[in-house]
């Protein structure tokens, strides 16, 4: 009876809620409690502003997301091109009329919270080209229209958002495009002479990088020749995380954090705090959550049928990895300072929301896997 | 049936699949760099960045070290440290410097004038320097500045300790004093250098200076962690600092009082000193000055005052001031004389007031002539023509060892005080090579009566004077109080076993102290004797007795019949400039001559007779004669110095007991 409804797609809600992966879902969970902790900590052990809207947004997307894993993954497949139409609107209105912080227009204010597409755009980005390449022959993919369709679709946001200015941010949309195209199965050819294009004309794109990018990227190759001005960011960083030590200095005695040498500790240096606080091991254990989390969506793509949920699942785990690896790489001091939180762990709704949208597909994946997609 | 369907489906996926085999192992790889990098940090350089961590969050303020006190030998402290309020600012930490100085002027009613010279110090300073913007704050200020303490980030009131001369300018001279310290303090003393804070007080001359190192203390600290922006957020540690060690001085503060109170509106000096342990009872220098006058940066005023004053209070007499010994140093030639049997005591000289040699005429004090004298009546009435005979057949250079034996022409306190001249006892080779020119044998003449090239300190001749009263032996003097020096019971004995009463010429050499090596320095002829003959020191003390207690001794109106207070001594006149003819015949009165001109009066004194103990020197600039200006301070001072004597005794017995 069972295997009957299974194959023909129609499960009842009891078998749907069965067949959640609750592995995904214990690791998000323990993930949100982490960060709501963490979040408490760089409030210096007080639960004031950034805590309780941390752990409000994690529990209203977290139910969001629950809700929406139920939505047959048809669903998803027949909005794909729909979610990024959308999120690309949200972005010109943003650069039209969006809110200015800190010198970049990156924010449009919908009432209830204000919204960062650039953020959504690193999803909506993975669904459009799941649902482009579920389509396509695979004969067909190095077609001239093939490749250009694609690279319009992932140039455009790009060009918006970097004219925000938020290099971070367009570098991540470019790594989360640019893997579910060489995932799909566009020759490695185009990518090496793209990069070496890029390679070519790096000294141009230099030339109109905002003075304050520039500094960032040469105070990466030598962060003690400013140690109170760029280097700041890097060096109290790299003090944080190395004096953390095996085990920690312990919760909310990371001096680091309370004593304000940390700066946007609450976004993207919020795991420097967690690494002074839990020291090697911590880092280790938050490291093997994310590993797991990477593995299931990896493993839901695995068992997919359809081919969108399969390409979709495969670039998301790999789009986490790349947020995940961006950012701890920059805290640790091995890549320049660019804006790119943690998943999760990082205060921020737009991000928190683009990937519980994220980890929705993926569910939705899952309790779908059977499905076909005409 | 997938999208495409059949064989370009399976290769689509293989792709896929094969692609995303690859990623994973990327993945893997990435996530060991990063693990690795993360091993690297906290574990292989933990050490590094947990200093580096507390490096930042943890700042040091070190507090003034609380300078150790001087006390006299009765214990009273006369430098010692009070409490005081002051007010501190650091610029750099001060959102709005003009206006924050504008508030505290309101507050505080700072003079325009301080105001102006406070802005001043600020431009010359660095920003992150401690600017103090008052160092004594009444207790009023303080009060109000903490009340509005509020509206003043960044004015720091400060609870600190500051010098404090109890004695204000009793014990100036001899303790010296305390400034803020200098570019030069810092640079010439590491000490002062590793325990500096924004205004410490250094200690500037005399025994403040020299024993800087164990008077400093060691600095408080206090360690707090600070935020980002360097405001503590709580105090992790306090260490208290080590005040310094207290010093213990050999005065008396009774009897040093009262040397001011003589010495009141006179320029002039007076020493006393323990003829056998050499511990200094008093050594003051007048005029003297409120040393608490520098403790807080004198004012224009005051210090233009002290500069402008003819009579010179900067000046420590006791130890820097080099006058003509005048008559004083008498009893050393009559000494010297007798040792070198250059005469014998039955030498008789016929004075009739003026002599003539080497084609010159040789006055002596006294118009008239003292008619024939001999050794003892010289010395009584201080004969000039006499002793300028004596010293004809004696010489310069035989004078010259006597004098250095008996302490003259060197440092009393060798080290003690920087300040501290050395004085000069000519001799022909000193001429020589001073001057370039030979000896004139005039010259023995006037250096017989303390006249010519001859300067001692009046500390010397106190020294000189003690040496001779205690039967002639060398003594160790000292300001420093040690209860493991020699006591005077032990100090006596050893004396007494030290004791020649004649030496044959032959054992001369050995036995007397050798002045010609480097051996003078160390303690290893101390308590030896000084003489060759005993009986030549006796006969010389038995005549300063007579100067002063017998009828036409130069100091009989000065003497004390009571035995327990008598006391010998030897006055002198030491001339400021030669005496012309014209001035002899007008013979004027000494308020008739320019105060610059007048003669010096000096007098030298022990007592009491019988079993001396103690040993002094008065000295008055421009005072007149010796024996009516300065032999009756002396008179004055030995009733007090006498009765003293007991209460010292019992402080000290009380003081071994101790041990």
């Amino acid at each position: 009876m069972f295997k009957e409804t299974a194959l023909s797609g129609q499960t009842t809600f009891f078998q749907k809620l069965r067949s959640l992966d609750y592995i995904l879902l214990a690791c998000i969970l323990i993930l949100g409690v982490i960060s709501s902790l963490a979040m408490y900590a760089t409030d210096g052990g007080e639960l004031l502003y950034h805590t309780k809207s941390h752990v409000l947004r994690f529990i209203i997307f977290f139910v969001m997301m629950f809700v929406l894993s139920f939505l047959n993954i048809r669903f998803w497949h027949a909005t794909g091109y729909l979610f990024y139409i959308i999120v690309l609107g949200l972005l010109i209105w943003a650069s039209l009329y969006g809110i200015t912080a800190s010198g970049s227009q990156r924010w449009v204010d919908l009432y209830f919270i204000n919204l960062q597409p650039s953020e959504l755009m690193k999803i909506a980005i993975i669904v459009c080209f799941a649902k482009f390449y579920h389509r396509a022959q695979i004969n067909q993919i190095n077609n001239f229209k093939n490749l250009l369709v694609p690279m319009m679709i992932l140039i455009l946001p790009i060009l918006l958002v970097v004219s925000q200015p938020d290099l971070g941010t367009s570098i991540l949309i470019a790594l989360s495009g640019i893997i579910v195209l060489w995932l799909a199965g566009i020759n490695l050819k185009y990518f090496i002479y793209s990069g070496l294009f890029l390679l070519i004309s790096m000294p141009f794109v230099i030339a109109f990088l905002k003075p304050y990018q520039k500094l960032r990227i040469l105070t990466f190759f030598n962060p003690d020749k400013d140690p109170l001005g760029a280097g700041y960011q890097i060096i109290q960083s790299k003090i944080a995380i190395g004096s953390g030590g095996l085990t920690g200095k312990g919760f909310l005695k990371g001096t680091q954090g309370y004593l304000e040498f940390l700066p946007e500790k609450h976004t993207d240096f919020i795991f420097t705090l967690f690494s002074e606080e839990h020291g090697f091991i911590g880092s280790l254990a938050l490291l093997f959550i994310y590993g797991v989390i990477i593995y299931r969506v990896i493993d839901i793509g695995k068992n997919a049928r359809s081919f969108f949920g399969k390409l979709f699942c495969f670039g998301f785990a790999s789009s986490i990895f790349v947020f995940i690896t961006v950012n701890m790489s920059m805290v640790l001091g091995l890549l320049p300072i660019v804006g790119s939180p943690l998943p999760i762990m990082s205060y921020g709704g737009s991000s928190m929301l683009a990937t519980m949208i994220g980890f929705s597909i993926v569910m939705s994946t899952k309790i779908y896997q059977k499905q076909l997609i005409a | 049936m997938f999208g495409g369907g059949g064989d370009s489906g399976y290769k689509k996926l293989s792709t896929v699949n094969r692609r995303m085999f690859i990623m994973t192992a990327a993945k893997l790889v990435i996530f060991g760099g990063i693990i690795t990098r993360l091993f690297s940090l906290q574990i292989n350089e933990n050490k590094k960045y947990l200093t580096l961590s507390d490096k930042n969050r943890l700042r040091e303020w070190r507090l003034p070290p609380v300078r150790g006190d001087f006390e006299d030998f009765f214990g009273n402290k006369i430098a010692s440290n009070l409490k005081v309020y002051q007010l501190h600012v650091v610029p750099e930490q001060v959102e709005d410097f003009r206006y924050l100085m504008i508030r505290l002027r309101d507050i505080l009613d700072i003079d325009s004038k301080t105001f102006k010279k406070i802005l001043k110090k600020r431009s010359q300073q660095k920003s992150w320097e401690t600017l103090i913007i008052s160092e004594n704050l009444s207790w009023d200020q303080f009060a109000k500045i903490n009340f509005y303490l509020h509206e003043l980030s960044g004015a720091k009131p400060v609870l600190s300790v500051a010098r404090n001369y109890p004695y204000d300018e009793k014990f100036t001279h001899l303790l010296g004093y305390v400034a803020q310290a200098s570019e030069r303090d810092l640079t010439e003393n590491e000490v002062i250098k590793k325990s500096h804070v924004p205004g410490l007080r250094v200690g500037k001359i005399g025994l403040e200076k020299t024993y800087e190192n164990q008077l400093i203390g060691s600095n408080g600290i206090q360690r707090y962690e600070v935020n980002a922006y360097g405001k503590r957020i709580n105090q992790i540690d306090f260490v208290e600092g080590k005040k310094g060690t207290n010093i213990k001085l050999t005065v008396d503060t009774e009897i040093q009082a009262q040397c001011n109170e003589l010495l009141k509106d006179k320029a002039g000096s007076i020493c006393v000193m323990d003829i056998y342990t050499g511990e200094l009872i008093a050594m003051h220098s007048s005029p003297s000055f409120d040393p608490n006058l520098f403790l807080y940066g004198i004012s224009h005023d005051n210090w233009n005052e002290i500069l402008n004053n003819p009579k010179k209070p900067l000046i420590n007499r006791s130890i820097q001031g080099l006058y003509p010994p005048g008559s004083t140093i008498k009893p050393i030639v009559a000494l010297s004389a007798l040792e070198n049997d250059v005469i014998s005591t039955k030498f008789k000289v016929n004075c009739t007031g003026k002599t003539e040699m080497y084609g010159q005429t040789y006055h002596c004090w006294k118009d008239t002539g003292h008619g024939i004298v001999n050794l003892r009546d010289a010395l009584k009435v201080s004969c000039d023509t006499f002793f300028y005979e004596m010293s004809r057949r004696l010489g310069v250079d035989r004078l010259n060892l006597t004098a250095k034996k008996f302490g003259l022409g060197e440092k009393v306190f060798n080290g003690t005080y920087i300040e501290e001249k050395e004085g000069l006892i000519p001799s022909t080779q000193w001429k020589k090579n001073a001057l370039g020119r030979g000896w004139v044998l005039g010259e023995t003449l006037i250096t017989g009566i303390g006249q010519g090239y001859m300067q001692t300190t009046p500390l010397q001749l106190c020294l000189m004077t003690a040496q001779l009263a205690n039967g002639g032996f060398k003594i160790k003097p000292k300001i420093i109080y040690d209860k493991k020096s020699d006591s005077y019971e032990k100090i006596k004995a050893e004396m007494e076993k030290n004791r020649i009463d004649l030496l044959s010429d032959f054992q001369q050499d050995d036995a007397l102290v050798d002045f010609s090596s480097e051996k003078k320095k160390r303690d290893t002829d101390l308590y030896k004797p000084l003489y060759r003959n005993q009986e030549n020191v006796k006969f010389v003390l038995e005549a300063m007795f007579a100067s002063t207690n017998e009828v036409r001794g130069t100091s009989y109106s000065s003497r004390i019949s009571d035995k327990k207070y008598q006391f010998a001594g030897k006055t002198g006149t030491s001339q400021v400039k030669k005496i012309t003819e014209i001035q002899r015949e007008l013979d004027l009165d000494i308020s008739q001559i320019p105060y610059e001109e007048r003669d010096h009066a000096l007098f030298v004194a022990f007592g009491p007779y019988v079993n001396p103990r103690y040993a002094l020197s008065v000295f008055v600039e421009h005072g007149g004669a010796g024996s009516s200006a300065a032999a009756p301070l002396a008179k004055k001072l030995f009733k007090t110095i006498i009765d003293r004597h007991e209460e010292r005794e019992k402080i000290r017995e009380k003081s071994l007991m101790e041990i």
